[in-house]
Order: structure tokens, then sequence, then C-alpha cells
């Protein structure tokens, strides 16, 4: 019904040896029902991949399926999508209702039938009250409780989002995040979501892609993303502050930094040779004991986050990021501290390719 | 705005206003005067000042023909008539192919797009009064003369709005555009359902200024009618006053010239609140 199948999709502007390709080729299967997320920094092709499925960009080679039909050379119209656009894209001049009620017009769906449909998404969406105002005198957030409004009551196959939240303030966002995964769970209809930002996408995704500079560097559930990250641009981008990435070489069970600074391993490296060693914030134990097996971390500034306190200091000469609760005792600037990380919390990409290595 | 209190200040500015309106006001009301008297009365010396017991009598003398000096006497109800026809079809006839072309021109790509804007663009440069002999000779070879077509069709095409519409819809953010793709609304039906709807108010600025053009045109009717029975009002005046020194149906004139003035007065003062909020207002 709802699948969404990508294959080998590719986006280029322009033609012949001028082409300027943007989307480099992203295959994916996203199942009926699921909640994925496609997130990335600005400019790495996720909203014109979004745009694609929805028929608003052609496709220039490849093959996108919704259910089980092809719908590269359908117009949007005809794919069976509702999409929620990042300004809302409400009708000024046209009431709530008839903001909602208008897809379903053009559709010729029966008058009765409209006023029962947009009644119930009204209802869901607690718009009741505003059914006769115009979208100027809406709030942000009821604005963008229109937009998804207009969505639902199409009974669309797939929903898209384009940074829906991304024009709300802080805690306003917090809260329809909520209301977006509630309304998933509620109508169950295959959605794809793009966002920048990972908190988003962490709370919302059932699975999520990452992408960067028109590649998916990965797709998994969020637990895979954050405890397995595919390359060595998924570990920076997910997880905040990011995670540490070390370039040095390996060799038994030690691993020579950049810098010549020699770091004992709690358990060999996975393979011998140039590689790159990773290793969250979160996941680094410190302690004032230079005598013990671990890692000197010259400290060079502290910062207070209420929870936990963040220690940046240098290993050897890559800068470097430790989380500690904010109850444990800390260094003072300029201390020499020891680092231990557990085996289970290294992460091993290659020098070259930055992909990651099987431990 | 700041509050100011000063009272010379106020005097004097608000003797300025007066006079400007006095200036402006006197010969209006001097026309309605003269069109309340006798033709005799007017010509008198100190000419009265007060309006006299004449009004019926003239304004039904002019408005059906029924009385005239040495020039023309044409029923005026008949050329209000046809400067009213002339003035709405200028003012939609305009209106409506700007809108259309403006749409074409923002929302279509075809070859030679750019050209056809400039082209539009560049008509600006050339008025009725510049392009006046070759249209001429176009509209009487097509046998328009004397015709509402001939009066109307040369002045339609108006590269004045197709700018501002075209200015306008490209404020309209591209979303709306996609938005009503995705629920389906073709190219037509977005013009109709959309589009149009949100450039109201400025359909209504250019309807005002397009019907008092269009009822206020001289040159071009002056032209192509010869007809007393396709003259608009704004000739009929003209023809009204014979050369030399015949004597002068002065009290019948007048009121004709109030009868031209009061339809566009009447667009303004009615359509005003509309007026200035397409001229001020970009409401999204």
């Amino acid at each position: 019904m709802g699948a969404i199948s990508l294959r080998n999709v590719v986006k280029r502007y322009g033609f012949g040896p001028k082409a300027n390709p943007v989307i480099h080729g992203v295959s994916a299967e996203i199942a009926d029902g699921e909640f994925v997320v496609i997130v990335g920094p600005s400019g790495c092709g996720k909203s014109t991949l979004l745009r694609m499925v929805a028929g608003l960009e052609e496709v220039s080679a490849g093959e996108i399926r919704i259910g089980d039909r092809v719908v590269n050379d359908l117009e949007p119209s005809e794919r069976d999508i509702a999409m929620v656009f990042q300004n809302y894209a409400l009708y000024p001049h046209m009431t709530v209702f008839a903001n909602m009620a208008y897809g379903l017009k053009i559709a010729r769906v029966p008058e009765a039938e409209i006023k029962t449909r947009v009644d119930k998404a009204a209802k869901i969406l607690e718009l009741g009250p505003f059914l006769e105002r115009k979208p100027r005198e809406l709030s942000g957030g009821q604005r963008q409780r229109v937009a998804m409004g207009r969505a639902i009551v199409r009974q669309p196959a797939v929903f898209l989002f384009d940074e829906p939240l991304s024009n709300l303030d802080a805690k306003l966002r917090a809260q329809t995040r909520l209301e977006i995964q509630k309304l998933h769970r509620e109508l169950r209809t295959t959605s794809l979501f793009v966002t920048h930002d990972q908190v988003e996408a962490m709370t919302l995704a059932e699975r999520m892609i990452v992408m960067n500079a028109g590649r998916m560097e990965q797709i998994g559930t969020p637990d895979e993303v954050y405890h397995r990250p595919a390359t060595t641009f998924v570990a920076s981008f997910i997880g905040s502050p990011p995670m540490n990435l070390v370039r040095g070489r390996a060799e038994r069970n030690g691993f020579t930094a950049a810098g010549s600074q020699l770091l004992p391993l709690p358990a060999p490296a996975p393979r011998d040779g140039e590689l790159v060693m990773g290793i969250r914030p979160e996941h680094v134990e410190m302690s004032s004991d230079l005598s013990a097996a671990g890692w000197p971390l010259r400290v060079q500034a502290l910062e207070m986050l209420g929870a936990e306190r963040l220690v940046y200091g240098l290993l050897g000469e890559t800068l470097f990021t430790a989380r500690l609760d904010a109850t444990l005792p800390y260094p003072a600037v300029g201390d020499i501290v020891n680092l231990q990380a557990a085996p289970a919390h290294l992460h091993w990409f290659d020098a070259a390719t930055s992909t990651r290595v099987a431990a | 705005m700041t509050v100011e209190r000063r009272p010379l200040l106020d005097f004097a500015s608000h003797a300025i206003l007066l006079l400007g309106v006095a200036i402006v006001a006197f010969p209006l009301y001097l026309t309605f005067v003269a069109s309340t008297h006798t033709a005799a009365e007017i010509v008198q010396a100190p000419m009265p000042l007060l309006p006299g017991d004449q009004l019926f009598h003239n304004y039904a003398a002019a408005l059906t023909g029924s009385e005239h000096g040495q020039g023309s006497g044409a029923p005026v109800g008949r050329m209000m008539w046809v400067s009213l026809v002339t003035a709405l079809g200028i003012a939609i006839g305009k209106i409506a192919i700007s809108l259309l072309s403006a749409f074409a021109i923002v929302y279509f790509r075809f070859p030679f797009k750019q050209l056809v804007f400039w082209a539009i663009f560049v008509t600006l440069m050339l008025p009725v009064e510049v392009r006046i002999f070759p249209t001429y000779q176009v509209i009487s070879d097509l046998h328009m003369l004397n015709s509402y077509a001939g009066l109307t069709i040369p002045l339609i095409a108006s590269a004045t709005a197709t700018f501002l519409f075209r200015q306008f819809f490209l404020t309209v953010p591209d979303e709306l555009v996609e938005a009503a793709r995705v629920d389906g609304a073709g190219p037509m039906r977005f013009f109709k359902d959309v589009l149009v709807p949100l450039s109201s108010t400025s359909i209504a600025a250019l309807f005002v200024i397009q019907f008092i053009y269009g009822w206020n045109q001289y040159l071009w009717p002056l032209l192509v009618t010869t007809n007393e029975s396709m003259y608009p009002v704004v000739i009929g005046i003209k023809r009204m006053i014979a050369g030399g020194d015949a004597v002068q149906a002065w009290n019948l004139v007048m009121a004709t010239a109030i009868l031209a003035m009061l339809p566009p007065a009447l667009v303004v003062v009615l359509m005003q609140k509309w007026f200035v909020k397409g001229l001020v207002d970009t409401e999204k």
C-alpha cells in the first residue's frame, strides 16, 4: 500500500558535461506504515530527495515506487501523497476549513464526505474553534496544525514532511514532535520526514536515513545509527557533542595518535594500520590517577551544562571532548587527567574510506 | 505620528489647506452654478454666484438633447452610455489581459519568454499618441470606426498593468504553487482559485485607475467617432460648443460637464477603501 521504494535515484541539474549532480544514487526501501526521518546538514540533498518523492522535482535517473506503482512520471496529485511544507503554504485567502477541503473539492469528493473528513481531522488536531478563521488570524503552531490537517484529510498512502517544525519556537517544537508521534501511532500512515535537527530525527524516527553531500551514509534505527555509525560522518553528525575522532596508527594493543602520542588500548583494534578511532564524550571515564593505564588529556576548557560538565582538552594533537556527570569532581584548566574507555565503546573507521571497520 | 501643540502652525497649515481646497473647488462650483441658470443669465456681466432655478430643466434638456444652441444637440444620455461602455470595456479588458499575460510570464516556461516580457515592457514607451496614425489605419481598414470595438480594443493592451501583476505574482511564495499541485489544482484552477483572489486588492485599484483613464479618453475617440450616436461624453462637450461668435448654450454645456464628472467621481468614492488598500497593502 504505502511502501516507498527508491532505486538508485539520481538528481542532476542541467544537461551533458555541465550537469550538476546533487543526489548520487540513493536506494532505500521504506515499509508500509513506517516513520522514516531523513537527516543531514543543509545542502545535503535531503529536501530534494523528498521533493522527488512528492513529484515536485523531476527524477534524473533511477526509479521511485509508491505502493506498487512507479511514480517517476506522475503528477504530485496522482501519487497518493500529502505534503506539509516548511512555511505551511496555506492559502491566505481561504478559511481553515476551505484550506483543508481544497484538495478534496478538486478531487470531487461529495460535500457531506468533505465535511465529515475535515471535522474529524479538526477534532484530532483540536482545530474545531478555528475552522472559519483565515490563516493570518492563527498563531504559528495553529497554522502548522492546519497544514497537517490538510494532509490528513486527503487520507494519502504517504505523508511527506519538509522541515515542518523549523518555524516553531523550541517549546512548541517539542510539543508538536510529541503530537506527530501520537498522530502516527493512530493513523499508521507511511511518513517521510526531513529535518536537519538530530534531536527531531532521533525522537521521531523508527528508522533514519543520514545523508551527506547527496549520498546516503547510513539507514537504520536511531539505536543502530548512534551505537554503530557506518561512517565517520554519521559518527560526528549524530550525538551532541559529537563523537571524538582520533586519527592514527594501530599496532597490536597500542594506537599511535597523530602527534606521536602512544595510547594503550583496552582491547586490540580490529586490524593494524591507518585507522580512525572514535569514542563518544559520554563514554569516557576520567581519573586524576596518572599511574593507571589510560590516555593523558591536557585540560583546556570546561563548560557546565547543568546535569553534566564538558571537559575540553588535547589528546596528543587532537581536540578531545569528555562529558562528566556534574556531581563528580572535575579537573582545573591546565591539569592533566587520565581517560579510560570500555572496549565496547570504541569505534573503528578506515582512515582512507571513512567507513566502519567491524570489530 | 507625532503630536505637536503649536497653534500658529495649526492656523497656518489650515489656512493653506483651505486655500488649496478653494482653488480646486471654486471652478467646480461655478460649473454647477452655471448649469442651473438659463443661457442668457450666465452671459450677464457679473455672473450669478448662487444656484438658479433651472436645475431640472437644464439637466433634462442636456440628457435628452431636446434643446440646444448652435453646436451639436446630441442627447447626453446616449453619450454617457457610450462613455460607460467604453470605460468599462477598457478597464475590464485591461485587467483580464494583464492578469493572463502576467500569469503566463511568471508561471510558465516557453521559448523566448524573456523576449516577450521585454517586448511588453518596451511598449510602455509608446503611448497611444505616438502610434496613433498606424493604429487609426488598422482600425479603419478593419471597419471598426464608429464602434465600441474601435473605441476600446486599441486601448486595452497594457504594459503597466501586466508589469504590476507580474511583480505581485513574483511575491507569491513558490510553496503555494506546490501545495496547489499536491492538492491537484491544474494551472487554470490555481489561477482562478488562488492567484485572482489574492490579487483582488490590486485588481480593484487598477479598475479605478483604468476606468478613469477610459472615461477621460479624448484624442482617440475624436479620431474614430464621426457619428453622433457614438460620441463619448468628453467629445460631446467639445461638439456642443460651436465656433465663432454664435450664441452658446453654456448652461447645457456646464450641465453636461457636471454629468461627465459624476461617474469617475462615484467610482473613486465607492471604491476608495479598496483602492487605497490595493496601493498600500501587500497582504499575504
